[in-house]
This record gives C-alpha cells, structure tokens and sequence, in this order.
C-alpha cells in the first residue's frame, strides 16, 4: 500500500530536480501564510464578501492587476534562469528538459498570463470611468471573466511543481505537442490553463465592446471619446475575432491528444502546417490586441503631461482601427521559411511592411503633441517618452524581419528574440506600467513614491538595452532560440554575459517596483484632489479612490477632454456646468457563482489533463448547474437610495 | 401588465433616464456580438475541415459513407423547428402565454429529435469501424459536426429552462429579451446547419 502511494507520489508531483523541491517548500509557506494571516485577522469573510464575490468592475480590475503581478515575478523568475544558463558556455545549471519547460512557461505566462490581465485590469479600473458610466455592460459576466482566467492561470502554473510543465514551446507545435513528442501531462496543462482563461479573455472583449458602444455618457459622440477608450474599442474587436480561432486550435489539439484524433499528426493524413496557421491567426492579432490599449496609454498620459490637446486625434483612430484590421493579415510572416512559396511570402512580407505605417503615424502624433507643450516628467510621463526610441528600434527590426528574403538568415534566431522582446517590453510592459503609475491613484486614493519610481524606471531601461541589444548580435553570430547551451568556441559568451547582466537588472529594476509600492503604501501620499496629474477625461473628475457607484450624477459630455475644458472654464470665470439633481441609483448586486463555476471548470480542466473523469464529469455538472442557477436568478440588482449617495459624496469631500 | 411594464422601461430609457441604461437591449446587442465570435468559431472550424477532407489516409470518402436521406431528414426537422420557434416569438407579441410555451415546446421536441438522428449517424459510423481516430478527413468532420450538435443540445437544455422561467414569470421584459436571444441562437444554427449541409454533405457526395 506504502508503496503504491509512493510511485503515485513520485509521478504525480515532479521531483528530482533542487529547483522545483524549493518551489514545493515556497508555495507551502506562502499557502500557510495566506491561511494564517486570513484567519488570524478573521479576514476570511470580509474576503469572500468584498473580492471574491464582487462584480465592481473597479475591485475587479485591482485583482486582475494583483494576480497579473504575480505572474510577471514568475514569468522573470523564469527569464532569469535562463538568462543564467546562457551566462557561461557549457553551464550545468538547468538541465535541457526543465530549460525547454522554463523558455515554455515564460512566453505562456508572460503573454496570457501577465500582459493579458494586467490589460484588462487597466480597462476595467480607466474605461467605465473615462466614459462617464457606472459599470460595465455585463458586471456578472466581468467577474466571471476574472475568475476565469484566474483558474486558468493557476492551473497552468499548478503544473510546474504537479505533473510537469509543458516544454514544446509557447505556441507548441506539433508534431512536438502531440502524443508522440510530448507524452506527459504537460502539453493537456497547456492546453486547459489557457482554454479556460481564453474563454474569460473572450467574454470580457463582448462586455467591452458592448460596454463602450452603448454606455457612453449622453454627449459623448464619437469623437469625443477618450483616446485610451478608442483603443480598448480596437483591442476588443480584436479580441472577439482572434480568441475564438485560439480556442479551436486548442480544441482541435486536444481531441488530437485525447482521442486519438488526427488533425496535426504526422499520420492518419494530419496536417502540422494546420496548426501553424491556426495558431498564427490568433497569434498574430494577439501581439496588437496587447500593444493597442498600451498605445492608448501613451496618447492619454503624453497629452496630460504635455497639457496640450492630442494632435491627431482622427488620425489616431483611424491608425489603431486599420491596425486591429490588418493584423489578421500578416499571420503568415512568423513562418516564411516553412515553403508556403514565393507568391504568398510576397503578400504578406507587403501586408507586414504596411502595418508599420499606421504605427509611424501615431509616433509622429504623440511627438507633435509634445511638441511647444510644458511638458512635465513624472514617472508615467517616463515610461512614455522611454517608449518612444525604445519601439522605433523594435520596430525597424520587425521591418527587417519581414523582408522575406532576409528572414530566412534571421529566423528562429536571437535577433527575433531580442525584437519581440523590443517591441513587446518596449510597447506593452512600459505602456501597461505607465498605465498602473497613472491610474493608481485612481485606484487607491494615493500615488506611488516618486523617487523610487525614478530607481525603478532608470534600472529597468539600462538593463533593457543592456539584455536585448546584445541579443541582435548573437542572433546575427547565428545563435539559435531555445537551446540550452553552448559551447567556448562559438565566441558568443561575451554577448551572452552582458545580456545576462541586463537581465538581472530588469530583476532589480522589478525590486524597485516592489518597494516602492510596499514604501507608498506606508508613507502614502495622500491624493486629496482627485486630480493629481490635472487630468482632462472624466476619471479626474470624482474622488479617489472612486466610490462604488463612480458618478453621484451622470456626467453630461459637451467636449473632448472634457473635464479639462470644464476646468479651463471655470479658470475664466465663467459658471461650472450644471449638475442634475440625485436619484437612486441602479447597482448589480454580488454573485458567488463566477467563482464557484470557476472552481468548477479548473475541476474539469485538471480532470480532463489526468484524464480521470471522475473529476471533470462532477466538474461539468457544477458548471451547468451554476449556469442555470444564474439563469434562474431574477433577484439581480438593487437601488442606492439618494440619502447614502449623499452621506458617500460627503465623506469624499471631508477627506479632501 | 408585462407588456405595460416593459413600455415604462422603454419610454424611460428615451426620456434620457440619466444612465439606467435599457439593459434587456444591452443583453441583445450583447448576444449578437457573441454570434460574431461564434460564427467565427464555426468559420475556422469548416477551414480546417476544407483542407483536410481529402486526407483519406486510405480510409473511406464521404461519398463512401454519407447516407443522405437521414441528413435530408435531419435537415428538414431543424429547418421546421427554427420556424416553430419564429412561431413562438410571434405568440410572445400577440401576448399569448400558453401559444409561445407550446411552440418552445415543438422546437425543443424537433431540436431532439434531429440529435438523435445525429448521434444514430454516428454510432452507425462507428459501429462500421469509422471513428475520430480513422483519418484526418473524419476527425474533421466528426468534430465540425459535433460542435454544431453540440450548441443544438446545448440550445435544448436553455430552452427548456426558459420554458420552466416562464411558466414561473410569464411574459415580462426579462423573459422576453431570453425568448428572443433563445431565438436568435436557434436561427444561428439553422443557418450553420445549412453550410454543414451543404459543404459537408452535398459537397460530399457529389
């Protein structure tokens, strides 16, 4: 019996390896303290009431920003063990299994798990706000959507220490991702963590679409909607078009994997090539649908530090919506080398030179309105400007990629690496960091130490250049993604040494980040205004941290940037718009069945990875009968007397 | 009554009821914009299926296998129940209670009934020694077929919970923005069934 239990153990939890006995040991303590902590303070029901079970669109998007935190740790944490293998020729520091599971979980979790969420955290704490609305469309589905990806999320991450990780890359082709070349656990981990969240991430693009075509304020035309707002609009019809092919392709592979099916075997007449392209179709759209809303980021903060209107602005919409259009032409230039001939390579090496258009425009826009601004350089205002060269560079390096002649010596070498790494840390990790310093105060009712925010920003920019700048080179010395080593006589260890330098300044640069918020949260700077930045769309315009209902009074939209002509009015004299008078207010009410019918799908997901159906059928069951349950339920919402809404606004005014 | 309560909400929402938005139209337009992505969803489903129909692996053809006049079948039964449960939103507004459960009533009973024509094709197929695992081009089209009969099944149990709402609620601005979501998923379906048949079978056999 001992011994039975003891094989079991030594399959079912991954062992052997110094590295992942320490994850086990940290996830115990971590675990435990959560525990102790919630029930020591007597926590556990405030947690359950105020988070778990919230539909506020603002608490909703604070727990995308936590979780999404997280995992940028977890995802570094891998990119630094790589980065450490690669330091010397001929390290013995990972072994080639885990270092193919480390580059794997690091692109996973860094794209779906990281840059995804701390995305919709961003659209759910600015866009309700910056359109004058009190909520999303769908509050439910919102939660949801959380929860969902929040199971996906730990499901995947669960397999590092249960099972093992998946090792055939982020996009995992097959034949590697098949039965054949990934027999284990690994690869079905893969494909549920991001089922599940991939189906959240769908539902919240349908809530944001619907959210900002229908529940703008009166007044607020189309021309009048925050830049930051136009870009979620383009983000999420993107999404809505590309994550249904993701989830097909992962269906398709799965039913490959479970059932023995033959979609993208090498036999029984599958089609590998398949696969890439699905793959691709939703991949592609996928590196827009997270740099689009960053770009929004940068148009607000670069007009608001500037104290100037947005040049451009039409033009700005015009670029972000061909852009959402034409990334679902170019899926093909990640693989110009796989023979699709010289006719198709031609289109869409053109459809990828043109996409840089629309992005030139906008860097354009946003130099213009700096241009003869007084401009101010706080550290939201930094990341934007460090954007700027950072994603020019990325940028040029993506036209020489598409060069498809050129790409055949470039591809699948570090020179792609360190452009994507460009265009994605330069574009997306800064722009969602701007973001965060932005609208933290919104957030919290305080902003971030300065200082250290300065610390943090100027190490992470070093340490970017000093890892990603190398890595063109070595990529250009003919060194290839995802090998686990090399040898002296290659010459690339000095290149190597020197990224892994800037690499672990990026880590120390995160340090900064964690200490400056710790250090903010103890010595607060109180935002008593506001308004801290002197903003110009509708956010500025209520306290901080916004109350449950967002606006006492639906705001009534005469402008663009209309709270800063608001402000520039009353500047001159002239009286502050009239505000309506108080009436109750409509709110939807808590709902513990996201997260139960969560709980429900990771159920079925890790039944469905270890194939025991003894989990995943009862897990199925909990999700119908948890969809039901909400269908039945016609006790939904409930109204804020004028009174309370009186008391609230008040009290946010005392504060002040 | 129903009916006047729903007029309130209407005349409210156009009096420009400071921000309490219609949320039955918000659902509506909700759910529409989920049929884009389902329809998507089918779109990459039918692609693959396209280039791989013909990746036999030496294993039968459609031509081989199909069997028509039970598709025929199955294809007059779904095109019969999305016009039941047209018939069902058309008892909704002349604000028949009894006229619109009955015709949900027919449509869930003919939904059933084309499923279970399906899934006998399918044992049939099996049974026959055709399944998933045979070849490329047949888990092309068990999968592309099972999802459209998968959402049919699904559309079976949410009608059937509408039926049970609205022997409970009756006819009230909640159950008829469900009715007529329930409806537009049902044409939805229709309509992919027709591209089913006639990419899968019709293009099948010829």
């Amino acid at each position: 019996m001992l011994d039975k239990i003891k094989e079991f153990a030594s399959w079912f939890f991954v062992t052997g390896d110094p590295l992942i006995y320490g994850a086990d040991i940290a996830i115990a303590l971590t675990t435990a303290a959560i525990i102790f902590v919630l029930t020591y303070f007597k926590k556990w029901k405030w947690l359950w009431r105020e988070w778990l079970t919230t539909v506020d669109h603002k608490r909703v998007g604070i727990m995308y920003i936590i979780a999404s935190l997280l995992m940028l740790f977890r995802g570094g944490v891998d990119a630094l063990l790589m980065r450490t293998q690669l330091a010397f020729p001929d390290m013995q520091f990972l072994s080639p299994e885990h270092y193919n599971q480390v580059f794997t979980t690091h692109g996973v979790i860094m794209i779906l798990f990281m840059a995804m969420p701390l995305m919709f955290g961003l659209f759910n704490i600015a866009v309700p706000l910056q359109i004058g609305a009190r909520d999303v469309a769908f509050p439910f589905l919102n939660s949801l959507s959380f929860w969902l990806f929040f199971m996906g999320a730990m499901l995947f991450n669960m397999s590092f220490v249960i099972g093992g990780s998946a090792d055939a890359g982020w996009l995992s082709y097959p034949p590697l991702s098949e039965m054949t070349g990934s027999p284990g656990v690994g690869q079905d981990f893969y494909i549920w963590g991001i089922q599940i969240s991939g189906i959240g991430s769908l539902m919240t693009g349908i809530n944001f679409i619907v959210t900002i075509v229908k529940m703008r304020a009166p007044g607020m035309t189309w021309s009048k909607i925050p830049m930051f707002t136009w870009s979620v609009l383009s983000s999420c019809i993107t999404i809505i078009i590309a994550f249904p092919v993701l989830t097909v392709t992962l269906a398709l592979l799965f039913l490959d994997r479970y059932l023995g099916a033959h979609f993208f075997t090498m036999d029984g007449g599958g089609n590998a090539m398949m696969y890439v392209n699905l793959i691709w179709m939703w991949g592609h759209p996928e590196v827009y649908i997270v740099v689009l809303p960053a770009f929004g980021i940068y148009s607000e903060i670069v007009s608001t530090f500037s104290k100037k209107r947005l040049f451009g602005y039409g033009s700005m919409v015009f670029a972000m919506m061909s852009i959402s259009l034409m990334s679902y032409f170019t899926w093909l230039h990640h693989f110009f080398t796989m023979g699709s001939g010289a006719n198709v390579n031609t289109f869409f090496a053109i459809t990828t030179m043109i996409i840089a258009i629309p992005t030139g425009v906008k860097i354009f826009n946003w130099l213009f309105t700096m241009y003869r601004g007084r401009l101010t350089f706080s550290t939201p205002m930094l990341w934007s400007i460090a954007f700027i060269p950072c994603f020019v560079v990325g940028g040029m390096t993506g036209v020489m990629l598409s060069v498809a002649p050129a790409d055949f010596q470039f591809h699948n070498s570090y020179f792609l690496i360190a452009h994507f790494h460009q265009v994605l840390i330069g574009g997306v990790a800064f722009g969602y960091f701007a973001g965060l310093y932005y609208w933290w105060p919104k957030m919290f009712g305080f902003k971030l130490n300065e200082t250290l925010g300065k610390w943090a920003f100027w190490i992470w920019n070093i340490g970017f250049y000093v890892c990603f700048m190398p890595q063109y080179f070595v990529g250009l010395d003919g060194m290839t993604r995802r090998v686990s080593t090399y040898s002296w006589d290659t010459g690339w260890w000095g290149l190597n040494f020197t990224s892994t330098i800037g690499g672990f300044l990026m880590g120390i640069g995160f340090l900064f980040q964690v200490w400056q918020i710790a250090h903010s949260i103890k010595f607060m700077e109180k935002d008593t205004t506001g308004d801290p930045w002197n903003g110009r769309t509708l956010e500025w315009s209520i306290p901080s941290p916004a109350p449950l209902y967002n606006f006492a009074t639906t705001p009534q939209v005469t402008e663009r940037d209309d709270w800063w002509e608001e402000k520039e009015r009353i500047a001159a004299g002239k009286a502050p718009k009239p505000q309506p008078v108080l009436e109750p207010i409509h709110m939807p009410k808590n709902s513990a069945i996201p997260f139960i019918q969560s709980v429900c799908w990771f159920a079925v997901g890790f039944g469905l990875v270890f194939h025991w159906l003894w989990i995943a059928i009862p897990g199925l069951l909990g999700v119908g009968i948890t969809m039901l349950a909400h269908s039945f339920n016609y006790d939904t919402d409930y109204y804020i007397p004028v009174d309370e809404i009186i008391r609230t606004e008040e009290a946010a005014r005392r504060s002040v | 009554m129903a009916h006047a309560s729903h007029m309130h909400s209407n005349a409210a929402h156009e009096a420009g009821h400071d921000g309490h938005h219609d949320l039955e139209e918000l659902r509506k337009f909700g759910f529409w914009i989920f049929l884009i992505t389902d329809c998507i969803l089918f779109s990459a489903l039918f692609a693959t299926y396209l280039v791989l129909k013909d990746s036999t692996a030496g294993g039968p053809t459609g031509k081989e296998i199909f069997e028509m006049p039970g598709v025929i079948a199955e294809t007059f039964i779904l095109l019969t129940s999305s016009f039941t449960s047209g018939l069902a939103v058309l008892a909704m507004n002349a604000g028949s209670r009894k006229g619109l459960m009955g015709w949900l009533a027919v449509t869930v009973l003919l939904g059933a009934c084309f499923i279970g024509l399906e899934i006998t094709e399918f044992v049939k197929l099996v049974e026959e020694g055709h399944n998933i695992s045979s070849s490329a081009f047949l888990s092309a089209f068990f999968t592309l077929v099972g999802t459209h009969g998968l959402h049919v099944t699904l559309g079976l149990f949410w009608i059937t919970a509408l039926i049970i709402q609205l022997s409970r609620h009756g006819i009230t601005p909640v159950t008829q923005r469900k009715v007529h979501i329930t409806s537009l998923y049902w044409h939805f379906l229709d309509a992919v069934w027709i591209f089913v048949f006639t990419i899968v079978y019709l293009m099948g056999v010829m």
